[in-house]
């Protein structure tokens, strides 16, 4: 999976729920989306990507990637 | 003429607030009852008495001109129309007596004087000879005397409409074509022009019919009480042996239509009268467009070659199977469970879409599975499912007769679901107000007896931006349904919205420079939807297709459920469905993520049902989308695939992107009619059939599930369901169905709003609109009555972000798509049919202003280059389009449309950004070498080698 695509949908993604006044809520609004629309290689990839920095992803999507349980 | 059983009551069913009442009265000395309002001619019929007629016929509205329809009634003096004299209550009426006949018959003999016996190519299709045989005339006494409509101004036959001719000698000036035309279709295209004997039919301005306004719907032909308007099919066609109810497989609007077959072959495709969607109606191409079917273009054998660089190989059905199941397991031997998935389609019926998407849950083990609606209505799935509960329009289509005020949103009904359009139209010539939504002058906003109120023609891309403006008017001025929204929505989510949009930064007035819409005339649409009192928003792919796709359908939901217009007639939401089983590939659960019904593969007791029914242990790990596998295919985990009935490689964005990904396979499947774009990625072909061929249902736009019926023989031999229960078996995962009602049965068992669905009560019914179970045996019509289906409606804020997409002075126009009424998406089907006669190629649609400054003329060949790609298309100057952009249709592959469209797409669904692509225009000398190349020499089938040994060894 190219990072740079993932980085870019799940920020776009964060545009979204970035709209909601609690960023708490926010975050977990882009964190469930993930869970429940992304295919597990694109998971793992975007959560490597987190704890390797991050690197293009807004505060919402890195927060909510940070969150994401790794697939089986 | 009409259907040969079919009998025609000769005058429509009354209508109005009296029809409940019965009137009794006698005909012919037999006791009738019915409605108040209806006529002596209706009421006759009705008792199996019917009265000669030539000018009437129950599709349209009376019209008493022929004079042959006279009756007696007791203590009335003279004769009067029966079609036009409503019956009243002790009535004594009769049809016949020795002064009737009389009468009619010197009225038919002064027809047949311009109209002789046996003239009309078959004479029992036609009712005037019918009708004058059966009063005994064989020859006028005035036909000596020919008048001077055939004598002094002959006119030859017009055949210039590829499907059917205008013999003006036939003629009997009756109106029914131009009654037709109005009512019916709504066009206006036909007249009677000249008085008296020169009185006669004509098309625009005397015009032949193809150069005239006439959008061939064929409304005038079937009303056409003489072969005068007569399909060319049939002037020479054996009477037809049989006739099969069936469902048009174009558009959303689902028309339910007539096959009559002549000699093993469909000789003529009218619209059923009972068909609930298209009410009697149909368009040029679910009437007349059926030819693909047969075209000498169909690929009848299956085809396989190792590499995608060789020939194809015609082989058995046996070996194409065999060969495909083989490569999928090796390669999933090779790569793993995930490394190969399935497409369905939303051509092919819901029996065999179920079947793609359990073959590749059950037999792949993998939910990468995914169906054409993601590029088209995937944002309507996810947006209305959280708004209001369920994936799904909200009304039927014959609830715009209850509409006020209509709103059409990126939507150009007239061009893409036609015969829905005539519908609205009806209703809008009868006074509900109009508002469009769209960034071109779509026909809808000024034609013949139909202009928008309100046309707000926004910057592509804006769309939330627009719909925040109109939801600011209507919150701050005090418009809302508070005590609707008290009742039936959440109070949290509608408290944070009330904040959001009455948000300065909302109003029209700061939005008027993102939006480029006049802020007054956002305050104007709003109050007016506000207002309705029945007001109902129909949209399209101009909503959809946008990286805010999802956004702007929860937007719409939301001043919907803020206006109370939703949950009952006259109302709703309403998405208009591209393809004819959009809907029902999607509630057959071909997303990656969804069972049928809608449920995440997630939810263990969702998941558990299916696993019992279906004998195999099921992943809960949600699958690939369409775009997801081609990131995966580039990236070389992915590395097989089954498409059935879809063409990636040429309605999918970004061309270069989607065929390197498809390059990237190591088996890639194809099942389909016509060798397409994608197929020549593809390691084995295996023949499809068209929906004459085989047996199953479609779901329409207002979730009507309705039949299709075999007509002919399958092509190939088998229907496409058949090959999948071959693939799977072979696979070794059995199916063991024999007709696709057992298919329909495990899905009425597994999904709970088809509970209620089989066989056996759709051919009762006609048809059913799901939800259908316990609670609403016949199905739903309208949806969210009391309630909304997730319990209450949930408002969404909605912040207007914008695209990723961007002019800029190197693209400084933005480019959007869509579609023309005689072609129909990628055009596999249109193309190779007659109606190249309206549109034989796309062109560039340009504002004048913006082709002055780039010295571009009309019908100059243009470059039109994006940041994905560039093409070269023939220009249309128009002033449809606002200066700054431009618009193209896409039905043809040598348009190249999507080498330019991006891969940006909705956050929510990644449906592609079609309708927005920063683009710059300059005129150039001719097509790219690539589509010169391509026209010359577009192959009518693949290359293949025969009787050889098997290529794959």
């Amino acid at each position: 999976m190219e990072i740079e695509r993932l980085v870019a949908m799940a920020n776009d993604i964060a545009a979204f729920f970035d709209s909601e006044p609690d960023k708490a809520v926010a975050v977990e609004g882009v964190r469930f989306h993930m869970s429940r629309f992304w295919e597990a290689r694109m998971r793992r990839a975007i959560i490597a990507h987190v704890q390797a920095g991050g690197e293009g992803l807004t505060p919402t999507a890195r927060s909510a990637a940070a969150l994401l349980t790794a697939p089986p | 003429m009409y259907a040969k059983d079919y009998h025609d009551l000769g005058t429509p069913a009354a209508k109005g607030d009296s029809v409940t009442l019965d009137i009794a009265l006698e005909i012919d000395g037999v006791p009738v009852s019915v409605p108040a309002g209806t006529t002596i001619m209706r009421a006759a019929a009705l008792a199996d008495h019917d009265v000669p007629k030539l000018c009437a016929t129950d599709t349209l509205k009376q019209f008493g001109s022929c004079r042959v329809c006279l009756v007696e009634i007791e203590g009335r003096k003279g004769f009067p129309a029966s079609c036009t004299t409503e019956v009243a209550a002790g009535m004594k009426v009769r049809t016949q007596s020795d002064a009737l006949t009389k009468m009619r018959r010197g009225v038919l003999e002064l027809y047949v004087s311009e109209h002789p016996m046996g003239s009309c190519p078959d004479s029992s299709r036609c009712e005037l000879e019918t009708l004058a045989a059966d009063h005994g005339i064989g020859e006028s006494r005035y036909a000596g005397a020919k008048t001077a409509r055939h004598t002094h101004t002959p006119k030859p036959v017009d055949a210039s409409n590829p499907y059917f001719r205008f013999d003006n000698d036939l003629c009997i000036v009756c109106s029914r074509c131009v009654r037709a035309c109005e009512e019916t279709q709504g066009t206006f295209a036909l007249t009677i022009e000249g008085r008296g004997l020169e009185s006669r039919v004509s098309a625009s301005q005397d015009q032949p019919f193809l150069e005239s306004e006439c959008v061939s719907c064929g409304a005038c032909v079937e009303a056409c009480p003489t072969g005068a308007l007569m399909e060319k099919t049939i002037v020479t066609a054996a009477l037809p042996q049989k006739a099969v109810t069936t469902t048009c497989a174009y558009c959303g609007v689902g028309c339910s239509l007539v096959a009559e077959v002549s000699d093993g072959a469909v000789s003529r495709m009218v619209p059923n009268r009972d068909g609930r969607a298209n009410q009697g109606h149909a368009c040029v191409k679910g009437r007349f467009a059926y030819g693909y079917a047969t075209h000498q273009d169909r690929v009848t054998k299956p085809l396989i070659r190792k590499n995608i660089t060789d020939d194809w190989t015609e082989v058995s059905w046996d070996e194409a199977i065999r060969y495909a199941a083989s490569e999928f397991k090796r390669i999933q031997a090779k790569y793993g469970r995930d490394s190969i998935g399935g497409i369905t389609s939303s051509r092919c019926t819901n029996e065999e879409t179920f079947l793609v998407q359990k073959l590749v849950r059950a037999a792949f083990g993998t939910n990468n599975v995914d169906t054409c609606a993601r590029v088209c209505h995937s944002p309507t799935g996810y947006g209305l499912k959280h708004t209001l509960g369920e994936s799904a329009g909200t009304q039927e289509f014959v609830s715009v007769q209850h509409a006020d005020v209509i709103v059409v949103i990126g939507a150009s009904p007239t061009e893409a679901h036609p015969v829905f359009a005539s519908q609205m139209k009806r209703r809008l010539r009868a006074g509900a107000k109009l508002i469009v939504v769209d960034p071109r002058a779509i026909p809808l906003v000024k034609s013949v007896h139909v202009e928008a109120d309100y046309h707000l023609r926004l910057l592509p891309g804006t769309n939330v931006a627009v719909i925040n403006a109109l939801a600011h008017v209507i919150v701050t001025e005090g418009l809302t349904k508070d005590q609707y929204i008290a009742d039936r929505c959440e109070k949290d989510s509608w408290e944070k919205w009330k904040k959001f949009v009455s948000d300065p930064v909302n109003s029209p007035e700061s939005m008027e420079k993102i939006t480029g819409v006049k802020a007054e005339l956002i305050r104007g649409a709003a109050r007016l939807y506000a207002q309705g009192p029945n007001s109902a928003i129909y949209y399209g792919l101009g909503v959809t297709e946008h990286s805010q796709g999802s956004t702007m359908v929860m937007g719409i939901a939301n001043l919907a459920m803020a206006t109370g217009n939703l949950g009952r007639e006259g109302v709703g939401v309403s998405p208009l469905r591209g393809q004819n089983n959009v809907q029902g590939s999607c509630d057959m659960g071909s997303f990656p993520h969804e069972f049928s019904g809608y449920r995440h593969v997630s939810d263990d007791a969702t998941r558990a049902l299916f696993e019992s029914m279906w004998k195999v242990s099921l992943s809960g790990e949600q699958g690939l989308r369409i775009p997801n596998m081609f990131e995966a295919a580039l990236d070389g985990s992915f590395k097989g695939m089954y498409i059935q009935g879809e063409d990636l490689a040429q309605s999918d964005p970004n061309t270069s992107h989607v065929t390197a990904a498809l390059s990237a396979l190591e088996c890639l499947v194809i099942q389909d009619i016509f060798h397409n774009e994608t197929a020549k990625y593809a390691h084995v072909f295996l023949p499809g059939t068209s929906f004459l061929e085989k047996d199953g249902t479609f779901t329409n736009a207002e979730r009507r599930i309705s039949r299709v019926r075999k007509v002919i023989e399958p092509l190939c031999g088998y229907a496409d369901w058949e090959v999948t229960v071959h693939l799977s078996n072979a696979l070794g995962y059995p199916m063991n169905y024999t007709h696709p009602s057992q298919i329909m049965d495990e899905i009425a068992a597994l999904t709970p709003t088809f509970t209620g669905v089989s066989y056996e009560k759709l051919d009762r019914l006609g048809s059913i609109q799901w939800p259908c179970n316990d609670k609403a045996p016949s199905g739903t019509p309208t949806m969210h009555v009391g309630s909304f289906v997730r319990g209450k409606g949930k408002f969404y804020v909605t912040a207007y972000v914008p695209t990723n997409e961007r002019t800029s002075s190197k693209y400084p126009l933005l480019l959007t798509t869509g579609r023309i009424l005689s072609q129909y998406n990628v055009g596999a089907q249109t193309r190779r049919t007659a109606n190249l006669a309206w549109h034989s190629e796309d062109r560039l649609e340009l504002h004048p202003h913006d082709a002055e400054a780039r010295g571009i003329d009309h019908g100059d060949w243009v470059g039109v280059t994006s940041r994905a790609g560039d093409t070269v298309l023939r220009v249309e100057i128009t002033d449809r389009v606002a200066p700054g952009v431009v618009y193209t249709t896409f039905h043809f592959p040598e348009s190249g449309a999507n080498l330019i469209t991006t891969d940006n797409s909705d956050w929510a669904t990644n449906c592609p950004e079609y309708k927005v692509t920063a683009v710059q225009v300059v005129k150039v000398a001719q097509p790219a070498a690539w589509q010169r190349r391509r026209q010359a020499a577009v192959p009518a089938s693949p290359k293949r080698r025969r009787n050889e040994e098997s290529p794959v060894g």
